[in-house]
C-alpha cells in the first residue's frame, strides 16, 4: 500500500531516505521475504510519519515483525530528544508495558509430559483467564496505589515471589517515575480487578521445553541447561488499567494541543511536547501503568511455581530468567550520528536488547546482555535471544518482539473451529486449556507470521544473538 | 438498510455502521462494538445503563461514546444488546446521551476482549439519509 519503496542496503536492512517532512531516515530491518509483507500494508507510511515528530534522534526504526498500527506501526522504535522532543502514547501502544517472563526449571519433559492435563487444570485455577476473568485478591484504594507506585516490590511484601525474582526483571519490576494520582479513577477501576490475570486475545501462558540450545555458555547463564528442560513463559501486560491510561492521554493530549492533531497524517499520533505538563503526567501515568504490569506477570510468576509445586512436590525449583516489556518508553542515553542525547525511547513492539555492560541489566548479565524472550503464537516455537552491542548502534537496543499476525481473525474463524485446532494441536503434543473455543481458532498458529524467519533476521542484522528456541507443550489461553 | 458490517483487518477489529441520522449510526457502532465480543441477539435487555459524553467534534464524541461502554464492561461485565434511546445535541461542542440494555457477561461466552478504541481509519460520512461511521477496535 505503501507508495515508497525502501532502499535496499543490504540482505537484512533497507532505507527510506529523509525527504518531504522526515527529520530522520526510516531504517527497517527485514529480508526480502519480511519487507514484502510489509509493503502489503501501511506500515511503511507509518514508520515514515514517525521519522516526521519533532527531536526523533538517528532513524525512526522498523522490526522485522513490523505491521499496520496506530499511528506508530507495531515493531517500531523511535528515540525521542526527552528536552526538545516529545512523548506520544500511540508509540508506546494501548497495553502499557505488554511483555514477556520467562521461568526456568529443574523439571523435564519427561517428568512433565504424563501429568500435563493436570498442570493445565491447576494453572487454569491459579492464574484467571479470558475476557472478564475476575481477580484472585481482593485490592484496596490505597494497595491499589503501591502497587502503581511500587510495581512488583509491593508483590515480595506481600508474599507473593521473591527478591530474586525482582532482580530478574526489567527495572527490577518498578519504574521509579510512577505516580499514581497521574492515573485516573476509571483506569484504577478497570485494573482493580485484573491484577494476576492474563487477559485474552494473543496473550498466553505456555509450559514450553527447551528443543535447541544455540549457545550453550550464554544458555546456561541464563538457567537454561540442557534441552528437554522445562520452562514457562507468560505473555501479557497491563490489562484494562493500560489500555484507559492510553485512551485518557490520546483524548487529553487532542483536547489540549488541537493545533498540533489538526497538522498529523494520523490521529493516533498526537504528542505531547517536552516540557509540557501533560507530557509529565503521561510519563508518570504510563509509568505507574508499567508497575502494573510487572505486578502482574510476577503475580503469575508466583502462581505458577506454586502450581508446579503443588503437583511435581517440594523438590522444584522455578527460577525467574528474566522479564521484558515490549510496548513502552524509556529515558536512555544514546548515541547518534556523533551526538550523545537523552532520549524517550518509545518501543512499541519491540524488545529493549542492551548489549555486556549496560548499567541498565542485573550484575549477573553484565558479561551476556540482556536475555530477550520472542514468544510465537499459540503452538509454535519461540526463542530466547540476547542483546548486543551492535543492538546498542543500530536500533537504540532494540530487536523484535514477536510473529504479528497475518491473517484477520475473521478469516481464522471461517477457516477453522476451535474444536479442530485443539485436536490438531494434541496430534502434535501440545495441550491447550482456553477459556473460550472462539479463543482458540481466532489465534490458530497459521493466522501468524513465521516467527522463525523474524528471529533469523533479528540474528542475522545482529541485533540480538540467538540463546535457544523452545518448543510449547502445553498452553493456557485467554 | 444494513445496521453494520466488518471489514477485513489483519490485527484487528474494523467496521461500518450505518444509520439515516448520525444518531443511528452512532446506535449501530454500539452494537458492532458488542457483536466482536459476543452474539449480541442472545443479550438479554436485563440491565439498564445511562451514558453521557460530551466532546469537542464528532470523532471525539464517537470515540468516547464507545470507551465508556467497554469501561463499563470490564469494570461492571455489562455486554450491551440494545440501544433504547440516543440523543446527540450541538452548541459549542457535542454532548450524547444514551440509555443502553444489556445483561452481565457472566451469563454469556465472550469470546473476544476488545483493549481500546482507536482514532485509526476512523471517519464520519454524512450524506443525505445516510450517515456511515468506520472504526477500528484495538484487539
Amino acid at each position: 500500500m505503501s507508495e515508497i519503496k525502501p532502499k535496499k542496503l543490504n540482505n537484512y536492512s533497507f532505507i527510506v531516505e529523509k525527504h518531504g517532512s522526515m527529520k530522520v531516515p526510516l531504517k527497517i530491518f527485514a529480508s526480502e521475504k519480511l519487507i514484502e509483507k510489509m509493503e502489503k500494508d501501511n506500515c511503511i507510511t507509518q514508520g515514515i510519519n514517525v521519522a516526521s515528530l519533532p527531536g526523533i534522534k538517528g532513524s525512526s526504526i522498523m522490526m522485522p515483525d513490523a505491521h499496520q498500527g496506530y499511528g506508530f506501526s507495531i515493531g517500531g522504535v523511535a528515540a525521542i530528544d526527552v528536552e526538545k522532543g516529545c512523548i506520544s502514547p500511540g508509540g508506546i501502544g494501548f497495553d502499557i508495558n505488554c511483555g514477556v517472563r520467562l521461568l526456568a526449571t529443574n523439571l523435564k519433559v519427561e517428568d512433565v509430559k504424563p501429568r500435563i492435563k493436570e498442570l493445565l487444570e491447576e494453572l487454569f485455577k491459579r492464574v484467571p483467564a479470558g475476557v472478564g476473568a475476575k481477580s484472585l485478591l481482593k485490592l484496596s484504594d490505597s494497595e491499589l496505589d503501591e502497587v502503581l507506585k511500587d510495581g512488583a516490590e509491593w508483590a515480595v511484601r506481600n508474599g507473593y515471589g521473591t527478591k530474586e525474582d525482582l532482580e530478574n526483571c526489567e527495572e527490577n519490576g518498578k519504574m521509579s517515575g510512577a505516580d499514581p494520582t497521574k492515573v485516573s479513577q476509571k483506569a484504577k477501576s478497570r485494573g482493580r480487578g485484573q491484577l494476576g490475570t492474563l487477559g485474552a486475545g494473543n496473550h498466553f501462558l505456555e509450559i514450553q521445553f527447551v528443543d535447541e540450545i544455540f549457545d550453550k555458555e550464554i544458555a546456561k547463564k541464563f538457567g537454561i541447561t540442557e534441552e528437554n528442560q522445562i520452562v514457562v513463559m507468560i505473555h501479557c501486560g497491563s490489562r484494562g488499567l493500560g489500555h484507559q491510561v492510553c485512551s485518557d492521554y490520546l483524548r487529553k493530549m487532542e483536547d489540549t494541543f488541537p493545533e498540533i492533531m489538526d497538522k498529523l497524517p494520523e490521529k493516533d499520533l498526537i504528542y505531547a511536547p517536552s516540557g509540557s505538563d501533560i507530557a509529565k503526567d503521561y510519563f508518570a501515568a504510563m509509568c505507574a501503568s508499567a508497575n502494573f504490569a510487572w505486578t502482574n506477570r510476577h503475580i503469575i510468576g508466583h502462581q505458577v511455581r506454586k502450581a508446579l509445586e503443588r503437583i511435581f512436590g517440594e523438590k522444584v525449583k522455578v527460577k525467574t530468567v528474566y522479564d521484558v516489556a515490549h510496548n513502552i518508553a524509556k529515558v536512555e542515553e544514546h548515541e547518534a550520528n556523533g551526538e550523545k542525547f537523552e532520549a524517550w525511547v518509545h518501543r512499541k513492539g519491540a524488545t529493549r536488547a542492551f548489549g555486556p555492560g549496560s548499567k541498565e541489566i542485573p550484575k549477573h548479565y553484565q558479561e551476556t546482555g540482556q536475555p530477550i524472550f520472542i514468544p510465537g503464537s499459540m503452538g509454535t516455537c519461540s526463542y530466547v535471544l540476547v542483546g548486543t552491542e551492535k543492538a546498542m548502534k543500530e536500533s537504540f537496543g532494540s530487536t523484535a518482539h514477536g510473529a504479528g499476525r497475518m491473517m484477520s481473525r475473521k478469516q481464522a474463524n471461517q477457516s477453522w473451529r476451535g474444536e479442530q485446532i485443539k485436536s490438531e494441536l494434541e496430534k502434535q503434543n501440545i495441550y491447550v486449556k482456553a477459556a473460550s473455543w472462539r479463543g482458540i481458532s481466532e489465534e490458530a498458529p497459521k493466522a501468524y507470521k513465521d516467527v522463525d524467519e523474524v528471529v533469523r533476521v533479528s540474528h542475522k542484522a545482529g541485533i540480538g544473538k540467538l540463546v535457544a528456541k523452545l518448543r510449547p507443550l502445553g498452553v493456557v489461553k485467554g | 438498510m444494513k445496521k453494520y458490517e466488518f471489514l477485513e483487518h489483519t490485527a484487528d477489529a474494523k467496521f461500518r455502521a450505518y444509520g439515516r441520522t448520525l444518531e443511528g449510526a452512532f446506535k449501530n457502532a454500539a452494537l458492532a462494538t458488542f457483536a466482536i465480543m459476543t452474539d449480541i441477539t442472545k443479550i438479554k435487555p436485563k440491565i439498564e445503563q445511562v451514558i453521557e459524553v460530551t466532546s469537542r467534534n464528532k470523532e471525539a464524541l464517537l470515540y468516547d461514546f464507545l470507551a465508556e461502554l467497554l469501561f463499563l464492561m470490564d469494570t461492571e461485565g455489562f455486554l450491551l444488546g440494545k440501544v433504547k434511546s440516543l440523543k446527540i445535541t450541538h452548541n459549542l461542542t457535542y454532548s450524547l446521551k444514551a440509555v443502553v440494555l444489556g445483561d452481565n457477561a457472566d451469563n454469556y461466552e465472550v469470546f473476544t476482549a476488545i483493549k481500546a478504541v482507536t482514532y485509526n481509519d476512523m471517519f464520519i460520512k454524512e450524506e443525505e439519509n445516510k450517515v456511515t461511521i468506520q472504526v477500528v477496535h484495538d484487539l
